[in-house]
């Protein structure tokens, strides 16, 4: 009788789901119908305030006992976006729409321009403060900005979105790439097969983004492009003040000048081509050539040797790599420094001469192709000549005729490569990424084991069949080592196997007990191999006792790195395969050659 | 005929389905002309009629009207955007009424009005009406200009207090995986995909390839075409952004051993002792005992460790071909056979009294086995026989018969028949009580025996579920009966219910109890082995699953802090359990052994462990009909 009565009363107090998890979260629609907005409205605000939905911990209780699948938003955040002055705006403007319709209906022209006057518009900039309250987080976050303004700068100026998103994009997107050269902090590129990676160290945050190939894009129709367009315009504004900070912080002026634009202007005859000043200026701006206008004028000053101090809990060895490690850097910087490039006019021109700036070099193209070329194909002076072609037809005497993906593999590698590889029609080496950093007991791939050889400074490269011979044994060894590890691991089953078939002989000379000697073998017995079993034995006691949900983690740690082993090994012998079969095809045809 | 419409101009589909359009004054019907043309008719009709070009229907009342040539004229003529009238001249010349000559004269002579002299009343209402609310600030003339630069330094005060808790709350989303060397224009060779892995490829699911694209390789830069998803996979990821669900994680390391930072796997194998400090325990397989049969069921041993006795099942034979199970060290002798499902010998523990109890089918016999010191066993035999038979018959649960001759001269000193079959038989301490546990459902599945009265009772007035087993305190006066899922502690004195454990396990088949008396563990069917702590809670202190198949049996070591379990995967583990004096103390449970060579038989392997009395030496009787000591 109690039980029931204080079960009772405790329903009375507390019914179920009105407190807890279920009141924190709340499920889209009620979201929606709590702010009162269309389903278009509440994703742009949701996209521009940045509200993402919550997977809660325990989702039966959240839902009320259903297990239907339903998106759940924190109830805090929605009650934060009840207070957006955003939300109020999004209603003007379905008010300013709903009366230009009007205005039109009727054809009263004069209301039209008076509401076109007043059209309501809004700006992000809170909301960029808020949701980036330092200057560091904005930058963390711009990975995607990034690449979402150098894909909507190539779209084409018709339908799919408006002009001037595309035009701003562009722009934006054109600052960008000018401050990255100005503060020469591009650290790797990557050619990949669905565009090209850059990665820009700045203000100690690795900056990852990716462009397009330039060619025009067949618009998929599954796209919604309001959603991308809302994300662009956030991202817009959180780019023009990025960079606005950017160029401050390197003491450039905001809009960017081009250096020394007093020399243009005296000669316009350049810009003619190009209707406007403006769409001209942006051009040179994009041409990537010039460098930029400071607010204050450069001295050679500003390079302050940075002065040491040494960190408490440092050692003199670690002082010493970081030391190491900044001249690296600075050395890094300065790849190209006093290389002059030639850009022919099949080569991508506007990577190529933004990679090339961005380690110093100077760098040129062919007047036709685009605006503020500063020397000609026929400037004696130029070391390295890009071309893309099979071969050159007339060469130049004292510069290297060399195929883009020298510039790449150069900068990803830190240091000017043989050029031998690269020549016009040589079957080029593997483009490698920059971005994998392998661990142990990953698969390297050759190439990077010799060239991470090269960066030691290990090779000096000799172009000698014999040692690419070597190279390859020497691979094979490696593969060989590699196979020894696996060995290894493997060695523990193998004993355990042992083990067993002991038990089983023993087992079985027990059954064949009706007695029989015989000769004792004096067994060595390995001391080593004793203690590992031993180990190994611990080890898996050990494992018995852990809780449940660390056996779960350790059980999938292990399985995957299981799984890297045996990948590893495939790509291995995937190479090893290749290798032979080249090999075999290169004495084929020296046989063929000699008979 | 005068046909007219009588109707008037109404919409005509409302006479669509009658037979007549109106009615004439005497109120007959006016039919409509008959039309029943069909495709054919229509057809000729068009060939043949030659006016059939100018036949029209008139909607009004249905007839065909033939037109004149003037009323086809007229229609070319509107056609041609002409003016009706074939008369109307739209070129006559103008009369420039107003300039054409200087008048002395206007050519009205109105006088101007007032309110053209005037401004405007209605003007100057609207104005003010304007005026007013631009003075209120209702309409603006025009949006003032904003002066504000788009982009400035947003950050130029960057306030620390602007970082919310929403802030540090909020999860960011993870970055776009970085390509690998697969994504280059120009791979190593190993990295494309075979045939048989590209058809793999385009067989999956999209949402399962492990890369969304298929590796290429292209001779030179120029040869690369544009990457036709693109904009899918911008857009995806912008999906991603503000759709998908983020969760905070609570088990922050696991997040990172998930997202590859590295976690050292070996961290997370805890520390244990060496199991070399712990010795002693049983290490190696010593001694197999063979001669059984089949299943050896279950296991016993005499207090001194001196002797060992062993069940074994076989299918049922007539019950007096010999139901004396027992066994006597070494392999060479066993005698009968136990039938039943399980049953259960077991030696008394107290130092005057030497007797095996077994249970055969429905009965548990008393057993002398007359071995070891002949004093004990025959002070055995006179304490059986002292037995005076109480004046008043009392009613039983059971009926006590004593051993015919022959049975005697087995050894069986006294037959407990019970109602139904006996599963399990367990010893008090002292030798003189013995608990049968009967499959049953009813309230009579427990049973305590008492040896020297020749008495039984029935403990519990309700059954609480299918009771596995029972055991005795070695100390105090508490029985504990495993049912199922739950161990229920009963204090015999009070009578009442101490405490119920909650196992959390589907089904327990075995329990055994520390000789401190304060710890117990149960072993069950889904592979998991309870360790509880009588004094901490109800609920396990530790839930070993070290085991991959079905416990069938645990036991403790008297001595030493060693207890054993025996599973259907023919392994027998043992443990260290220390249990410290100390109550702040928590047992510390460390394996020690795995111990193989049970050889799984029907898909069981190890149905009973027992520990030496003595020494820390362990015996596991399986399936495989052999008894196996380890020492």
């Amino acid at each position: 009788m109690a039980g029931t009565l204080t079960r009772h009363s405790s329903a009375a107090v507390h019914p179920r789901y009105e407190r807890g998890s279920a009141t924190n979260y709340i499920t889209r629609n009620r979201a929606r119908k709590k702010l009162q907005l269309s389903l278009p409205d509440f994703r742009r605000l949701c996209i521009l305030k940045g509200i993402y939905p919550h997977e809660p911990k325990h989702k039966k209780k959240v839902n009320k006992g259903s297990t239907a699948a339903r998106t759940f938003y924190l109830l805090k955040d929605i009650k934060f976006l009840l207070h957006e002055p955003i939300v109020n705006k999004f209603r003007e403007y379905k008010v300013f729409v709903r009366k230009l319709r009007k205005a039109y209906g009727k054809s009263e022209w004069s209301t039209v321009d008076r509401l076109k006057d007043n059209k309501p518009s809004y700006k992000l900039d809170h909301i960029v403060k808020e949701r980036y309250p330092t200057f560091i987080d904005a930058l963390r976050d711009l990975d995607d900005a990034l690449s979402m303004c150098f894909l909507f700068s190539t779209f084409p100026r018709t339908g799919k979105c408006h002009v001037q998103t595309i035009q701003l994009c562009r722009r934006l997107a054109v600052e960008f790439l000018n401050y990255v050269i100005a503060s020469r902090s591009l650290r790797k590129v990557f050619l990949s097969i669905k565009g090209i990676y850059y990665q820009a160290e700045v203000l100690g945050q690795p900056v990852t983004w990716i462009t397009p190939y330039t060619f025009a894009h067949d618009h998929p129709t599954d796209v919604d492009y309001r959603v991308m367009a809302t994300f662009t315009e956030f991202y817009t504004t959180l780019l023009g003040f990025v960079n606005f900070r950017l160029y401050q912080s390197l003491n450039l002026l905001y809009p960017p000048k081009i250096n020394g634009q007093a020399d243009t202007e005296l000669k316009p005859a350049e810009g003619k081509e190009y209707a406007m000043d403006s769409e001209s200026y942006l051009e040179k701006l994009s041409a990537l050539s010039a460098s930029l206008a400071r607010v204050v004028a450069p001295t050679h000053e500003d390079e302050v040797e940075m002065d040491e101090f040494p960190v408490e809990g440092e050692t003199a060895e670690q002082m010493d790599a970081r030391k190491k490690e900044q001249e690296a850097l600075e050395k890094h910087k300065k790849l190209f420094e006093g290389l002059r490039f030639f850009l022919n006019r099949e080569v991508p021109r506007e990577p190529l001469a933004f990679i090339i700036r961005c380690f110093g070099g100077q760098v040129s193209w062919d007047k036709s192709l685009c605006i503020s070329a500063t020397y000609d194909v026929s400037d004696p002076s130029i070391t390295h000549q890009i071309v893309d072609r099979p071969r050159v037809e007339q060469q130049v005497v004292g510069r290297y005729y060399l195929q883009p993906q020298w510039v790449f593999d150069s900068v990803n590698a830190k240091l000017c490569l043989p050029v031998a590889d690269y020549f016009p029609g040589v079957l080029l080496p593997p483009h490698l990424s920059p971005f994998v950093t392998e661990q142990e007991g990953d698969y390297v791939p050759p190439e990077k084991l010799k060239l991470l050889a090269m960066q030691r400074g290990e090779n000096p490269d000799e172009e000698s069949e014999e040692e690419e011979d070597e190279e390859e044994e020497e691979e094979e060894d490696d593969n060989d080592k590699e196979e020894g590890e696996e060995e290894e691991e493997e060695s523990e089953k193998e004993e355990e196997m042992k083990l067993k078939k002991m038990e089983e002989q023993k087992t079985q000379s027990n059954k064949a007990l009706p007695v029989k000697v015989t000769a004792g073998k004096l067994r060595l017995e390995d001391k080593q191999r004793l203690e590992q079993e031993q180990q190994s034995e611990e080890k898996r006691l050990a494992i018995m006792m852990m809780k449940k949900r660390e056996k779960y983690l350790y059980k999938k740690i292990m399985f995957g790195k299981k799984r890297k082993v045996r990948e590893a090994n495939k790509l291995a012998a995937k190479r090893k395969a290749h290798d032979t079969a080249v090999k075999e095809e290169k004495k084929k045809s020296k046989k063929a050659r000699r008979a | 005929q005068d046909i007219r419409n009588t109707v008037g101009n109404i919409p005509m589909e409302w006479y669509q389905d009658f037979p007549h359009i109106g009615y004439n004054l005497e109120g007959k019907k006016i039919y409509k002309p008959i039309r029943n043309k069909d495709e054919l008719d229509m057809f000729l009709e068009k060939m043949e009629n030659p006016d059939y070009w100018r036949t029209v229907q008139d909607k009004m009342t249905g007839a065909d009207i033939k037109l004149t040539d003037e009323q086809v004229d007229l229609v070319h003529r509107l056609q041609r955007g002409q003016f009706g009238d074939v008369h109307f001249n739209p070129y006559e010349p103008a009369v420039d009424f107003f300039t054409h000559e200087v008048m002395i004269h206007p050519v009205t002579n109105r006088p101007a009005d007032k309110r053209s002299f005037i401004p405007s009343l209605i003007e100057k209402e609207k104005v003010s009406k304007l005026v007013h609310a631009i003075k209120m600030g209702w309409i603006k003339p025009r949006k003032p200009k904003d002066d504000t630069p788009t982009y400035y330094d947003l950050w130029a005060h960057e306030d620390p207090n602007s970082i919310l808790g929403r802030h540090k709350m909020h999860v960011p989303a993870p970055k776009m995986k970085l390509p690998g060397h697969e994504e280059s224009y120009n791979p190593p060779p190993e990295y494309l995909l075979s045939e048989e892995e590209k058809l793999a490829w385009e067989q999956q699911e999209p949402a399962e390839r492990k890369l969304n694209f298929v590796p290429q390789q292209y001779r030179c830069l120029r040869a690369v075409p544009a990457y036709s998803r693109f904009i899918h996979e911008r857009f995806e990821r912008c999906l991603d952004l503000y759709l998908c669900p983020r969760q905070r994680p609570a088990w922050v390391w696991l997040t990172a051993c998930l997202s590859q930072v590295n976690v050292d796997p070996e961290d997370l194998i805890p520390k244990l002792p060496k199991p070399r400090d712990l010795q002693p325990f049983p290490t190696t397989q010593a001694l197999v005992y063979r001669g059984h049969t089949s299943l050896v069921r279950c296991l016993s041993i005499s207090p001194s460790g001196q002797w060992l006795v062993s069940g074994k099942d076989s299918p049922p034979r007539p019950r007096h071909s010999g139901h004396a199970g027992h066994c006597w060290p070494g392999p060479t002798s066993l005698g009968g056979a136990v039938p039943g499902p399980g049953p259960g010998p077991g030696p008394p523990q107290h130092a005057t009294i030497c007797l095996v109890a077994i249970c055969v089918e429905q009965s548990v016999l008393l057993v002398n086995p007359c071995l070891g010191d002949k004093l004990l066993y025959g002070a055995t035999d006179q304490l059986l026989e002292s037995y005076v038979a109480p004046e008043e018959e009392r009613v039983q649960p059971v009926q006590w018969v004593t051993a015919t001759m022959e049975e005697h001269g087995r050894g069986v000193r006294l037959v407990v028949q019970h109602s139904k079959a006996v599963k399990q038989v367990t010893w008090h301490g002292k030798g003189d009580y013995f608990a049968s546990v009967v499959s049953d459902n009813s309230n009579m599945q427990v049973l305590i025996h008492q040896t020297s009265k020749r008495w039984s009772q029935n403990p519990f007035r309700k059954s609480k579920g299918l009771v596995q087993c029972v055991l005795f305190h070695p100390i105090r006066p508490y029985f504990f009966v495993a049912t199922q899922r739950y161990v229920r502690v009963y204090n015999l004195l009070k009578q009442e219910l101490t405490k119920k454990l909650m196992t959390n396990c589907k089904w327990v088949s075995s329990m055994a109890i520390h000789p401190g008396g304060d710890n117990i563990i149960c072993g069950s069917y889904d592979s998991k082995l309870a360790w509880f702590d009588l004094d901490l809670s109800t609920r396990p202190y530790q839930l070993l699953r070290h085991h991959k198949k079905a416990l069938r049996s645990v036991a403790f070591h008297k001595h030493y802090p060693l207890f054993a379990s025996g599973s259907d995967d023919g392994t027998v583990i043992v443990c260290h359990g220390m249990v410290y004096n100390d109550l702040l103390q928590n047992p510390l449970l460390v394996p020690v052994k795995v111990l193989k060579g049970h050889v799984l038989t029907l898909d069981l392997g190890v149905l009973d462990v027992l520990f030496h009395p003595t020494q820390p030496w362990v015996f596991s009787s399986g399936a495989d009909g052999t008894v196996r000591l380890y020492t």
